[in-house]
This record gives structure tokens, C-alpha cells and sequence, in this order.
């Protein structure tokens, strides 16, 4: 299936601390503060490799984690929506 | 502005500008032994009329200076003293921008400093100043002042601002000389100001390394629960107004802070609990 | 010397700058909004130490700004990147995206954009799907006067981040006089490398001058010329600058004030300006500059009645008289 394609900012551009279980980021190019669970993290770290869209992210994310269930690209899809409002991810 | 006044508290001098001497004189005696102000100072409040009429007739106090609210409602002449406190905080709420501001209680003890965070009207303020009086040096109790280059706090103590129960609380504790005018009739009750004691003033210049935090509530049965990291940021940066505009050192300290520092959840039912309760939790952060 | 003097003061030669009444520079240049731009022209100046600390914050804070600043115009491209559209940034957010000097320091508010007229629809629409809404208390009339009388949507404001939009599509009231050439402003405008637009620069000064002169009551006068100022010095270097000035000011009816603009800036803060483009100088024009520099040590507004009388011009010049009659009328009651 292919969705709508997103990307990542570059590693750099986003600092990161892990905080018992959660992520704390800091997204140097908005000056924003964001705070993410799994599979949030995971998903940029997937986007860092390249463009994609939901099931590509799945099969990249496949390689690294074990995922269950076939509401996962759903799950992937909602973030992605979420990341993109708060400009985590963008459409090229 | 025909009088005025300079105010150092810690690192930071206000200079106050006032249309009338009463704000001011009651300021000078509240903030009697204070020492000599910076001859810069970091902020300006002025204490003017709503309207030119308004100087003389039903005295109505508009706060204004470098900062300003828009739409603040102004305050009778009678509550002048809390419009220049007000101002002061505002000018801190909006202006500060060389340290990270909490907005939190502050306590010291062996070079190391105790936080008390949470909700207004949580009791932070009265805790801490009771605390300033059982063996602690207080720090502040509206604003903790985090240093973005060490990561200490920096002493802020302004006078304490006790509300409606607390302040029958403190005047069984302290001497009468210490308080401030008692203010009826303001949008959140009865007030009264307490100076900090001797202790606090003399060492405002020394900063402490935070060691625990601590988020008190009042009115419950005594309790402790842990607080999840990730939470504590979160209500840190809830609790500061300018965390944001920082940027990438706000954020460098505040998660160095919540990395390196203890942090729980506490109830209390009555102000002697809770002096017990911080006691036990210092030893064991200790 | 007055606040605003030591700060114009300040700011034109740096160097002159000698121990004396810090609290009033600081306090005005607070009130004017041109902390950062003071604190960057006196980088490098031998300063109390304290002093030095208060302006160095000052500095990380105007760059945050600029983070900031620099998002919200990405954040409202990504938004209506579909609409295909042209979309200009106006003012602060402006200089920002474009690096210009006038950037250094600058304070910013509100985004302000410029797009065609017949896109205002959508482009409001887009907005609100993206995540911005509309103020919560607008009410009918308010609503009404915006979108008939005034040259810009109401305020919208972000969701999450908080932000405020201005979405015009001319930069004067259309109840003003002079009417600005807005097709000219967007056939004009410039493609930055970041996909961002701005206007051209002879365009850029003549906005600058109107919403100084034609639209405002000259309160925060003191940055808008510092602005003009700036933005002068970098483009005069291209000799073609300044007959494409004039050509622009008389498209878009704007040649008188464009015209003060350029000389209040000469006199404030000795920009070089081309004379037959300044014109001789009026007598009114020592008006203006009063208005300009009436704050004192205390960073407050001096001269009321004379900054009463710039307020009703403000007003005067937006507004045929019966409008304004009735637009006072019905904000008195309400």
C-alpha cells in the first residue's frame, strides 16, 4: 500500500534524552520541546534512512524491532500525522 | 516619576518608580537590611494612575514598567505594596531571560538545595518559609533561578507573600517586626508579606546545587509517590514561563536537572507533617 | 538626554556610548522594542559587567525569536504549499528569511503575509485545517471591519504553538487613500533560497514607510525607521537602488511618505539618503520627531497631546471621517 510520503530532519537537527521510557527532544529548527513514546522515536529514527511512507517505515522498523499486528501501519500512519503537525516530519 | 526605589534580591535589582510615596515607603520597610542595589538595575516597574484624575481621586494603582500586561485590572492605593510586588514578579515572569525560572519554593541546607514545585495554593510558599525557620536557609518562594552554565539555583528571596490560613500560621512562628501590612479584600483574600529572616538575606549570594524535588499538596493524608522523569520535566516546563525562550540551553538544564535529581510527590495534612515528611525525604536523597 | 535620545543615540554610533544613565537606555529601549538591536550594535563595546550580562541575554533571546520567527513562516509555507500560491512575508519575519542586516536583533510578533486577494478564502481555510482557529471573542462588528474596511483576514491563531497570522492582501486599509499596487508588490517579490518570499527591496522600503506613516500612529516609530535604516544601508550599495525607489513610491502612491520616512531616518539616525528622493524638509517634520523620541528616563510616553493628536491622524488616515465617526461610536458602546 502507498500512503503519503514523509521525511525526517537530519540527526542533527534534533537532540534527544531519554527519560524513564520516554523521549525528550529538543528540534533545534523550531526551538521546540517535544515529548514522544515509542514508536515515535522509532519511526524518525526509520525516516532518517530516506523518504517513505507508513508501510515503508513498517518494513524498515521491521528490521530493527519485532512488531506485532496488522493495525501496525495503522499506528505508524496516526504518528506520522501527529509528527507532522507538530513539524517533526514533513511532506517533500 | 516623583519617588523610586532600588531593590537587589539575589542577583536581580529592580528600580520602582511610584506617582505616590505610601508603595514605596511600605516596600522599604518590608525590604528593611536588604542589600545595596546594583546601581544597574534589571528591570524597571512603575507604579501610575489608571487615568491622570485617578491620582487624587478613588487612587487607582495601574502596574507598568519594561513588561507589561495588557489587560490588568489596577489595584487600589490601599494594596499599593502588593502592586509593587506584583510588578516585580511580572517583570521576572516575562523578562528574565539569563536564568531558567521555576516557579517554585526553594530551600537550602549544607550547600544543597530542596525544590518545591506544584499548583498554586499547593502550599509551597508557607512550607518553605517555615522551613527558613527550622534549620533551613530560605531561597525563595515564588521563583527558583536555575544557572544555565552550573546548573545551581541562585537565591531569589523575595518577601514571602502569605495568603488567608498561612499567615496566621507564620505570625505564631515569627517575630511581628519581619511582616509586612496585612492586605484584605485582594482578588486571592487576606495577604501578608514576610521578610526573609537574617539567615536568608546574609547568604543570598551564595548559589546550591539541586538535590531533590519535591511536589508537595496539601490537604491530604500524608503520602509519597514516586514521579516518573519524564512527568517532572513536564510539569517543570509547565511550571516555567520562559523555558521556551531559552531554546537549546533551557533545554540542556532542565534535563540535566531531572537526570541528576530525586524528585516525589507528597501530601500533607497540616504544616507540622510536612516539615517531618521533608525531613525523612532529605535523608534519603541524601 | 531623554530615554529615546540615548537610544537613538546609542544605536547610531555605538562608540559614543559613555557611563551614564543605563537604566534609561535599557527602559527605553524595552519600551521601543529594540533591546536586541541595542544589545548587538553594542557588542564588543567596553561595558560594566552587568550591563554586558543584561545585553548578552538579550542577544540569546533576539536569536531564539529568530528560531522562532524562522518556523512559523515554514510551518505556514508547509500549510499552503497545495494552494499553490504566492505567499510574502512582511516586516520582521521578512528580514529574518531574507538575512538582511535589518534582521540582527529584531524583534518579533505576529507573522504577517501578503496574498492575492482572490486566494483570501482559501488560503483562511487552509490555515484552519493546518491547526490554526480564529480568535475566540470576535465579534460580529469587529468581524465585519476587518474583512470590508481593513486589508487583512482577522487574526488567526496556532493551536498548539501559539502563534498569531496576519493574512493581508494589500498593505494599506482599502479605506485609505493611497492605494498601494498589491499585483505589482506579488509580480515583484523575491524567491528565497528556502522557498520563502519576500518583497523587493525598493518595495520593502515603501512598506516600511506606509505602515509607518499611513497606518499607524507612530507608536513603535522609533524601530520601523531603525528598520528603514538598515535596510537602506544594504540596499543604496546597488546604484540602481534608488531611482527604482522612486519609480515603486509613485506606482504605489507612497512618494510623500517614502519621502519622510527617508528624512525623519537622516535625522534620527544619519542614513544616507538620496536628496531629490527626501525632498526639502517641512516644518511638520519636527513634529514627527518629537513624537518619535517622547519617552523619558522611566521609558514612559511623554507629550500626550501630542501623541493624542498622531492617534486621531492614525485613525484619520484609515478612514474617511464618517466611518471613523461611526466606528468610534459603535467601540464606545460595546
Amino acid at each position: 500500500m502507498t500512503g503519503a510520503r514523509y521525511i525526517a530532519d537530519p540527526e542533527e537537527c534534533v537532540q534527544s534524552v531519554a527519560l524513564d521510557g520516554l523521549s525528550v527532544l529538543f528540534h533545534r529548527p523550531s526551538g521546540m520541546t517535544h515529548i514522544v513514546a515509542p514508536p515515535a522515536p522509532q519511526i524518525l529514527e526509520a525516516l532518517r534512512m530516506g523518504p517513505a511512507d507508513a508501510g515503508e517505515i513498517l518494513a524498515r522498523m521491521r528490521a530493527w524491532y519485532d512488531l506485532e499486528g496488522d493495525e501496525a501501519a495503522d499506528a505508524i500512519e496516526a504518528r506520522l500525522e501527529e509528527l507532522e503537525a507538530a513539524g517533526l516530519v514533513s511532506r517533500p | 516619576m516623583k519617588h523610586s526605589l532600588s531593590l537587589q534580591i539575589g542577583p536581580v535589582a529592580f528600580r520602582i518608580g511610584s506617582t505616590w510615596a505610601a508603595p514605596l515607603d511600605a516596600l522599604a520597610r518590608l525590604y528593611a537590611g536588604y542589600p545595596e542595589p546594583d546601581r544597574i538595575c534589571d528591570f524597571t516597574v512603575r507604579l501610575e494612575p489608571e487615568s491622570p484624575w485617578r491620582r487624587w481621586v478613588r487612587p487607582s494603582v495601574a502596574i507598568h514598567g519594561d513588561y507589561v500586561l495588557p489587560d490588568a485590572a489596577p489595584m487600589s492605593l490601599a494594596h499599593g505594596l502588593l502592586a509593587a510586588e506584583m510588578g516585580m514578579n511580572l517583570q521576572m515572569a516575562l523578562g528574565q531571560k539569563h536564568y531558567l525560572l521555576l516557579h517554585a519554593a526553594s530551600v537550602e541546607k549544607g550547600g544543597r538545595a530542596l525544590i518545591l514545585t506544584g499548583e498554586s495554593g499547593a502550599g509551597k510558599s508557607t512550607l518553605a518559609a517555615l522551613l527558613g525557620e527550622r534549620g533551613w536557609r530560605l531561597m525563595g518562594d515564588e521563583f527558583a533561578l536555575l544557572d544555565l552554565d552550573d546548573g545551581r539555583l541562585r537565591a531569589f528571596p523575595r518577601a514571602v507573600s502569605l495568603k488567608n490560613g498561612a499567615i496566621r500560621v507564620m505570625e505564631r512562628e515569627v517575630a511581628a517586626e519581619r511582616f509586612g501590612p496585612r492586605l484584605d479584600g485582594t482578588p486571592k483574600g487576606s495577604i501578608r508579606h514576610l521578610r526573609p529572616n537574617p539567615r536568608a538575606l546574609e547568604a543570598m549570594a551564595e548559589p546550591a546545587r539541586p538535590a531533590l524535588i519535591l511536589f508537595p499538596r496539601f490537604g491530604e493524608a500524608t503520602a509519597v509517590r514516586p514521579v516518573g522523569q519524564a512527568e517532572v520535566f513536564m510539569r517543570l516546563t509547565q511550571a516555567s514561563t520562559n523555558y521556551v525562550s531559552l531554546g537549546g540551553a533551557g533545554f540542556d538544564a532542565l534535563t540535566k536537572l531531572v537526570d541528576a535529581c530525586p524528585s516525589a510527590a507528597m501530601d500533607y495534612p497540616d504544616t507540622d507533617s510536612a516539615v517531618e515528611l521533608v525531613e525523612t525525604l532529605w535523608e534519603q536523597a541524601a | 538626554m531623554s530615554g529615546a535620545r540615548l537610544l537613538v543615540s546609542a544605536l547610531r554610533d555605538p562608540a559614543s556610548v559613555r557611563d551614564g544613565d543605563w537604566n534609561a537606555l535599557i527602559a527605553a529601549a524595552r519600551a521601543e522594542q529594540l533591546i536586541g538591536s541595542l544589545a548587538f550594535r553594542l557588542e564588543g563595546q567596553k561595558l560594566p559587567p552587568k550591563l554586558e550580562a543584561i545585553l548578552n541575554a538579550a542577544r540569546r533571546d533576539a536569536n531564539q525569536q529568530r528560531v522562532q520567527a524562522l518556523w512559523e513562516a515554514e510551518m505556514t509555507r508547509r500549510a499552503l504549499a497545495p494552494l499553490d500560491i504566492p505567499m510574502i512575508l512582511l516586516k520582521g519575519n521578512a528580514f529574518h528569511a531574507a538575512g538582511f542586516g535589518a534582521s540582527v536583533g529584531r524583534s518579533v510578533g505576529d507573522l504577517d503575509i501578503l496574498v492575492p486577494r482572490e486566494s483570501l478564502v482559501s488560503v483562511e481555510t487552509a490555515l484552519i485545517g493546518a491547526g490554526w482557529e480564529r480568535m475566540k471573542d470576535a465579534d460580529g462588528y469587529d468581524d465585519l471591519y476587518y474583512r470590508q474596511w481593513m486589508h487583512e483576514l482577522p487574526p488567526l491563531i496556532h493551536r498548539t504553538r501559539d502563534r498569531m497570522i496576519d493574512v493581508h492582501h494589500t498593505i494599506l486599509p482599502t479605506t485609505a487613500r493611497p492605494t498601494p499596487d498589491a499585483g505589482a508588490l506579488i509580480a515583484d517579490s523575491l524567491l528565497l533560497e528556502n522557498g520563502l518570499r519576500v518583497l523587493s527591496p525598493p518595495d520593502m522600503i515603501v512598506h516600511a514607510a506606509a505602515h509607518l506613516f499611513a497606518d499607524g500612529d507612530l507608536a513603535g516609530g522609533l524601530r520601523n525607521l531603525w528598520d528603514i535604516d538598515r535596510l537602506l544601508r544594504e540596499f543604496a550599495v546597488d546604484p540602481g537602488f534608488w531611482p527604482r525607489l522612486a519609480e515603486r513610491a509613485r506606482l504605489h502612491q507612497l512618494s510623500r511618505p517614502v519621502a519622510l520616512a527617508l528624512r525623519l531616518a537622516a535625522r534620527l539616525y544619519g542614513t544616507p539618503v538620496d536628496p531629490s528622493l527626501a525632498d526639502r524638509g517641512r516644518l511638520t517634520d519636527r513634529f514627527f520627531e518629537a513624537r518619535l523620541l517622547a519617552r523619558n528616563s522611566w521609558g514612559q510616553p511623554v507629550r500626550p497631546a501630542l501623541r493624542f493628536a498622531f492617534y486621531v491622524r492614525s485613525h484619520w488616515l484609515r478612514m474617511p471621517p464618517l466611518m471613523l465617526a461611526r466606528h468610534l461610536w459603535v467601540k464606545a458602546k460595546s
